[in-house]
């Protein structure tokens, strides 16, 4: 899939990545299913390009003297690029991102990114914990979300919902 | 010392920020977002969109500025130096689409202190040039106490 192909992200040992998108398959969503893991290694040049995109230059995501200088270890991710990581997870399961109806996190611990080759490897899951249908018959799926990178976990409290189709 | 009679308060409207889209497909890149309705107006006009559909983060983009506007503000006597984010929250009222203009109302809803630390929660809602509602953010910003 083009799109992928020329992320800037090595996407790592993604079970749904490419056009593995299974829109169709999610009326059968049900309680307690688990999301195709996603695994996603970030470099300082994901960075520097998240930095472009978003519009937050805060130097600790880019200069490791600033990101020493108040206490970091060093030069650590944007929590909302983690945040977006995490979005994938949920996109790349239900194929369009229209269908995220509410998406939350707290942030509870840095990804920090060496200056080298390998980056950091965020590593996300997440599990169906409820499926409900409204009045109109339209169903939503609550999605709990894992992140975590070196054995720490990341991200805290992630939680999406999701129009699923049909 | 945090200027706590900003609880409370409803910013001015930002002016309509325009989504455009070579930013959706920016930042759709830059996150990594593969889904072609973030990138190819016939896919996204095929599922069903009028046009490019903007990642789930996307809002980012344009409510950020404003947030920062607020907390660079000395009057808030906010301490953007030390500040960490603690959460957020996005709560979709439609997707946002390339060609939405989009208006931004900032809104001080909390401050709490404790132990030193500051603990500040900033509302966004976001609507289009009609007034229909299309997105509510929440950020819970914290500075650290100094050590």
């Amino acid at each position: 899939m083009s799109e992928l192909a020329s992320s800037p992200f090595n996407t790592a040992a993604s079970a749904n990545a490419g056009d593995e998108r299974s829109e169709e398959h999610a009326c059968d969503v049900a309680k307690g299913d688990e999301l195709p893991p996603l695994a996603v290694r970030v470099t300082r040049a994901d960075l520097v390009r998240y930095a472009g995109a978003s519009g937050d230059f805060n130097p600790i995501h880019w200069s490791d003297r600033v990101a020493t200088s108040v206490g970091l270890p060093g030069v650590i991710a944007h929590g909302m690029l983690t945040m977006a990581l995490a979005g994938r997870l949920v996109t790349e399961w239900i194929g369009d991102p229209a269908a995220v109806r509410a998406f939350g996190t707290r942030f509870t611990r840095p990804v920090v990114v060496p200056d080298d080759d390998e980056g950091a490897l965020v590593e996300l899951t997440g599990t169906v914990t409820d499926v409900v249908e409204d009045d109109t018959g339209a169903r939503t799926a609550r999605v709990s979300i894992k992140a975590s990178c070196g054995g720490t976990t990341v991200l805290g409290r992630t939680t999406a919902e999701v129009r699923l189709p049909g | 010392m945090v200027n706590a009679a900003y609880v409370g308060r409803a910013l001015p409207p930002t002016p309509p920020y325009r989504v455009s889209r070579e930013k959706i497909r920016e930042f759709a890149l830059a996150v990594g977002e593969g889904a072609p309705v973030c990138s190819d107006v016939d896919a996204a006009r095929a599922g069903g969109h009028a046009d490019l559909v903007a990642p789930p983060t996307f809002a980012v983009t344009f409510t950020m500025p404003a947030m920062e506007a607020l907390l660079r503000d000395p009057e808030l006597g906010w301490d953007y130096s030390r500040m960490v984010h603690g959460d957020q929250s996005f709560t979709a009222h439609r997707p946002i689409h390339a060609g939405d203009e989009l208006v931004t109302v900032l809104h001080v809803d909390e401050l709490r202190t404790r132990a030193g630390s500051h603990f500040l929660t900033l509302r966004c809602e976001v609507a289009d040039t009609a007034g229909e509602p299309v997105l509510t953010t929440t950020a819970l910003l914290v500075t650290q106490a100094a050590s």
